[in-house]
């Protein structure tokens, strides 16, 4: 399995999971595991997802996403999962 | 493999809002194959010898880039020193011809820099060196992305007084934007993968990919969030932190070099700063506990802080190379710029610093018409302490035309703003006028 992390920040507003989660199905990224908060109106959204099955590649899902993220009014970033392996466990 | 919640969000913390990134991937060639008795011969011969390197260098790293989702601020190249490439020749001449070629390659592949216009004169001048230190100033004067050195002394062989007054005559020679891409140095690793001290050494195989890390905003988060920590406890929190700093790095290399299909060298574990906010070393001295960096107390925390990184860092990396220490350039920290223009930094103390960081005297913008012998002088003293303090050191002056000492002069991008500073209150330094070479010290004993 091939992962990465999909980070989402920003104003809180309707539709968030789903404009987010709709990028995700339509190129067939399976959603792992999804921690999500509130905090004073500001939207905090981690997930870990599985792109190993993805139509696309990671560059191409990022660039979707960020469009995403704009339109939604929210910071979006990607990240492959190596990055916390490397970082966060020997 | 599970991470909580807490595990990314610190990580994206460090990335969106530290500034953590890979300051830069250094691609390491030996360029030796390209050396030619005849200058009209060298220039079709090195471009072969670079080009297949070259067309891949920058889509590798971007390709990295884009796939973990990590910014790399530079891509840079190092060939072999190019004095050696001139042995044969022995022409001034062609050595400036060299640097235009290397210069037009990296822009044409999209290479930031291009390290090792050098040459290694700690114990005297051979032919080639001699070429190379004619070329130098109109070298560097003509060029816009290439980088070089001069290694004037070495605990192996003690300090060649000789090349480093001529060195002086090179810094003062050179117009500002090449004095920011050229350092007289002691001991200078084969794997630097920083400007200007970067080269091919003579120990490395063909190819190798060398990591230059960032990131001193992460190290200054986790020191103010400690306000009340003492210092045992500060430095075990400082050496978390470097260890995924450095982390990133390794696993970068690693990519970098799997894409090119050459062997991965090392992490050079230094953090290294550059003139933007929330991304400065001075900065964690300062939240460690100084009022501004230059204080006393500044030795003390610059010492903590590198001891960290360096355990931190070493456990990280496969293998750490470089300098790996700590870096304190004066113009490319805002901070260290900010504490330098405020006469909170002088030369002794930058001096004192030298003591237990890994730069030396880093971007500090001299008056253009300093007495020769007084910047020799300067040079000098640093090249004691490196060889004997048995270390890497460098010296790296910015001559600034019409400056005074308090002037601010703007290089802009990653150099930033030099401070110009007060080189000496004397300009005559008879010392100068002895030339030779000093012995080496007593720590070459030591090695046997």
């Amino acid at each position: 399995m091939e992962m990465a992390v999909v980070a989402v920040l920003g104003a809180d507003r309707v539709g968030i999971v789903a404009g987010i989660s709709n990028v995700l199905a339509r190129h067939n990224v399976n959603i792992v595991d999804i921690s999500q908060t509130v905090v004073r109106d500001i939207f905090s959204m981690i997930m870990v997802v599985d792109i190993s099955k993805a139509d696309v590649d990671i560059s191409q899902l990022r660039k979707e996403l960020e469009e995403e993220g704009r339109r939604l009014g929210v910071m979006v970033g990607v990240y492959h999962i190596d990055v916390f392996r490397y970082m966060q466990r020997i | 493999m599970k991470f909580e919640p807490g595990e990314i969000g610190e990580v994206l913390e460090m990335l969106l809002f530290r500034e953590l990134d890979i300051r830069a991937v250094t691609l390491s060639v030996n360029t030796l194959p390209a050396a030619r008795p005849r200058p009209g011969d060298l220039l079709p011969a090195l471009e072969e010898v670079l080009e297949p390197y070259l067309k891949r260098l920058r889509p590798a790293v971007e390709r990295v880039a884009s796939r973990l989702g990590v910014r790399i601020v530079t891509v840079r190249l190092a060939v072999s020193p190019v004095s050696i490439l001139l042995e044969p020749i022995g022409d001034g001449a062609a050595a400036v011809e060299v640097a235009r070629h290397l210069d037009k390659l990296a822009e044409k592949y999209g290479v930031d820099m291009v390290g090792g216009f050098s040459a290694f004169v700690h114990m005297g001048a051979s032919r080639g060196d001699k070429a190379l230190m004619e070329a130098l100033p109109e070298a560097l004067n003509t060029t816009a992305r290439v980088a070089g050195f001069l290694n004037t002394a070495s605990t192996m062989t003690g300090i060649n007084l000789d090349a480093v007054k001529k060195a002086a005559e090179i810094i003062l020679a050179m117009r500002p934007h090449a004095a920011a891409r050229f350092a007289v140095t002691a001991n200078l690793p084969e794997d630097v993968p920083f400007m200007p001290g970067a080269y091919h050494g003579l120990g490395l195989p063909d190819a190798v990919v060398n990591i230059a890390v960032s990131g001193p905003g992460v190290i200054e988060a986790v020191v103010r969030n400690l306000p009340d920590a003492d210092v045992r406890t500060l430095h075990d929190a400082i050496k978390r932190a470097a260890f995924k700093i450095t982390r990133l790095g390794e696993l970068v290399g690693r990519e970098v070099a799997k894409e090119l299909g050459v062997p991965f060298g090392a992490v050079d574990l230094s953090v290294a700063p550059s003139p933007k906010v929330g991304d400065s070393v001075a900065a964690i001295l300062e939240a460690i506990g100084l009022p501004r960096v230059g204080a006393p107390g500044s030795v003390f925390a610059l010492a903590l802080f590198t001891d960290a990184v360096k355990k931190g860092g070493a456990v990280a990396a496969s293998t750490i190379g470089g300098l790996s220490g700590a870096f304190i350039p004066v113009s490319e920290d805002a901070v260290m710029a900010k504490a330098a223009a405020e006469g909170a930094l002088t030369l002794d103390t930058l001096k004192a610093m030298t003591a237990v960081c890994n730069t030396g005297i880093d971007m500090v913008g001299i008056p253009a018409d300093a007495s020769p012998e007084a910047v020799a002088a300067l040079v000098a003293d640093v090249m004691a302490l490196a060889v004997h303090l048995d270390k890497p050191l460098g010296v790296r002056l910015v001559p600034v035309p019409g400056a005074k000492p308090g002037d601010v002069y703007d290089l802009g991008g990653l150099y930033g703003s030099v401070a110009v500073m007060d080189i000496s209150r004397y300009s005559k330094i008879p010392l100068m006028a002895r030339g030779g070479t000093s012995p080496p010290g007593v720590e070459r004993l030591k090695k046997g």
